[in-house]
């Protein structure tokens, strides 16, 4: 009786969250991708089905239309997109690693005391809103913004500098957010540490940098790895920095999408845009799931 | 011995300056007297008393809390049952599609999950609004807090609930007897940051919502798009005055539960 019920609960444990997530994730999904080898059509919904009826499997591959990706590939703004997305994730990254791996260098570092305090620190402004965190830098970095008035007032400039509305301002909005996220996976390598290398490195006659070069930074290859994927993932997709920040021409996929769907709404074209979006980020997420069994063999 | 240079002085200071002062002027600006937001015309609470007065402004505050305590509550609940499933679910049909389901939204960009959604809806005839929102929340957030609750699972003694078989409870009774309270930190935790992710929402409500439940993060985003407004400063003010203390008393109890805790 015990046994019977103990295999019952488990069945219940694992369906309900399994049923949950195949309709709420995988069948949505599953829609995506069949929109996005329909053909546009101006209805409501906007796109004609394919696989409905009771065709046959064969009508049913006849019928798959290549349109939309075809479409992808034709018109240059969608390359320029995905390319663009890629090339501010990554100039984001890299300089959210240089600022991001002093910090947790530092916190690292820092007496035993104080360390919770600041790993509280910078998890805090994660636990902001995004949007929040993402407007304050409007108020920051507009023509007559604080940045430019502080400037000024130093004489360092005599012109305001234009940053809001150009790739500049969305650099410094995705480093601002997505910092916590470097800074954590790097402080928990660097934290690690055996500090007693380095100073077996300094009695061998070692500058400061020189140990610091062959011995922390190689060290902390898995830090630096994680973090970067870290921040590099979800830039790549982002659509809140670029579309308050950055400027009619700063192209992001994101935000191509999301045109895409609400202004032009065509949602084949849309869908297609999703799934080629996803499988950009697939290769750097199996990466990082290689380095995660790695690390945890 | 570690050691603490003048260098690491610099970069915590600028780094946590770079990280806290955007926000810091933000609710310096939420007390600014003038309408302009660049100049600085005396202290006043005026923004805060408009806000009071802004009724669609509240209206998309009652939404958002609601969202965002049933979708955490129920996001926490299958979540926890994701995480059991994982760890201790042993072999089942589908399990790798199943753990697959589990991680993938944690990377999906919000666009992709919010459009895919919408999409269902859409198929099936569902009426957008409150519970659509709602329903996308819950899947999102249900695996952020079956991530946070399987390492905990994960990390624990398991000869604890073994030695509850081995007296006689039933796997039901153990669980509930001896690996719930042993997990419950990490439910408590997932719970607030399922809620966290669904206050602070914004592209996957916008491709779910319908009439009549517009969201503060997507009120703030209207408003934004038109310019920066003193009030918003001040609804941002309030919001970063509740997360932090929210956040605060989390890590004190955290703190004064600590010791309790076997090593």
């Amino acid at each position: 009786m015990h046994a019977l019920r103990s295999f019952l609960a488990r069945r219940v444990v694992i369906a309900i969250p399994y049923l949950w997530l195949a309709v709420f994730f995988l069948a949505p999904f599953l829609i995506v991708l069949k929109i996005s080898f329909s053909a546009t059509a101006i209805a409501m919904p906007p796109y004609t089905p394919v696989f409905d009826g009771l065709a046959t499997l064969w009508e049913r591959v006849q019928d798959l239309s290549f349109d939309n990706y075809v479409w992808l590939t034709e018109d240059a703004l969608y390359i320029k997109a995905y390319l663009s997305s890629v090339k501010i994730a990554l100039i984001s990254t890299v300089i959210t690693l240089f600022i991001g791996y002093p910090l947790a260098l530092a916190m690292a570092r820092a007496p035993d005391r104080i360390r919770p305090i600041l790993l509280m620190a910078i998890i805090l402004p994660f636990w902001t809103s995004f949007l929040i965190r993402v407007y304050a830098w409007i108020g920051i970095l507009k023509p007559e913004g604080l940045l430019n008035q502080l400037l000024l007032s130093l004489g360092l400039i005599d012109q305001p500098l234009t940053i809001i509305n150009t790739d500049w301002a969305v650099y410094i909005g995705i480093v601002y957010s997505y910092l916590p996220f470097m800074v954590l996976p790097l402080y928990a390598t660097l934290e690690k540490m055996d500090y007693r290398l380095i100073e077996a490195a300094n009695d061998l006659g070692a500058t400061p940098f020189g140990a610091f070069w062959k011995i922390t930074v190689p060290l902390s290859v898995p830090g630096i790895l994680a973090g970067s994927l870290l921040v590099f993932i979800p830039a790549v997709g982002e659509f809140v920095i670029p579309d308050l920040l950055g400027g009619s021409d700063t192209l992001m996929i994101g935000r191509t999408l999301w045109v895409e769907f609400f202004y032009n709404r065509d949602w084949p074209v849309a869908s297609a845009v999703a799934i080629v979006l996803l499988l950009l980020l697939v290769v750097p997420i199996v990466i990082f799931q290689k380095m995660q069994q790695r690390a945890s063999s | 011995m570690r050691r603490f240079t003048s260098f690491n002085l610099v970069a915590l200071v600028f780094g946590f300056a770079f990280l806290y002062l955007p926000i810091l002027i933000l609710i310096i600006y939420s007390f600014n007297a003038s309408r302009i937001v660049t100049v600085w015309g005396g202290f006043s609470t005026r923004w805060y008393v408009e806000l009071m007065h802004n009724e669609s402004i509240l209206d998309a505050a009652w939404v958002t809390l609601r969202v965002g305590l049933l979708s955490a509550t129920i996001a926490t609940f299958l979540g926890t049952l994701a995480a059991l499933a994982l760890v201790r679910g042993g072999r089942f049909w589908g399990r790798t599609l199943f753990s697959g389901m589990v991680f993938a939204p944690l990377v999906m960009p919000e666009v992709i999950t919010g459009l895919s959604l919408l999409l269902l809806f859409v198929a099936i005839n569902f009426d957008r609004g409150f519970w659509t929102v709602t329903i996308a929340h819950i899947t999102f957030s249900m695996c952020f807090v079956a991530v946070v609750v399987q390492s905990r699972l994960l990390s624990f003694d398991r000869s604890l609930e073994e030695a509850a078989l081995d007296l006689g409870a039933t796997p039901v009774k153990t669980f509930f007897a001896v690996t719930l309270p042993l997990i419950a930190p990490a439910v408590v935790a997932g719970w607030m940051l399922a809620f966290s992710l669904s206050l602070d929402d914004l592209v996957i409500a916008s491709f779910t919502t319908g009439p009549g439940a517009t969201t503060l993060p997507m009120k703030i985003y209207s408003q934004v798009r038109r310019g920066v407004t003193p009030e918003i400063n001040a609804v941002c003010t309030i919001l970063v005055a509740l997360v932090t203390m929210g956040v605060l008393t989390a890590s004190i109890i955290g703190k004064a539960r600590a010791p309790a805790r076997a090593p």
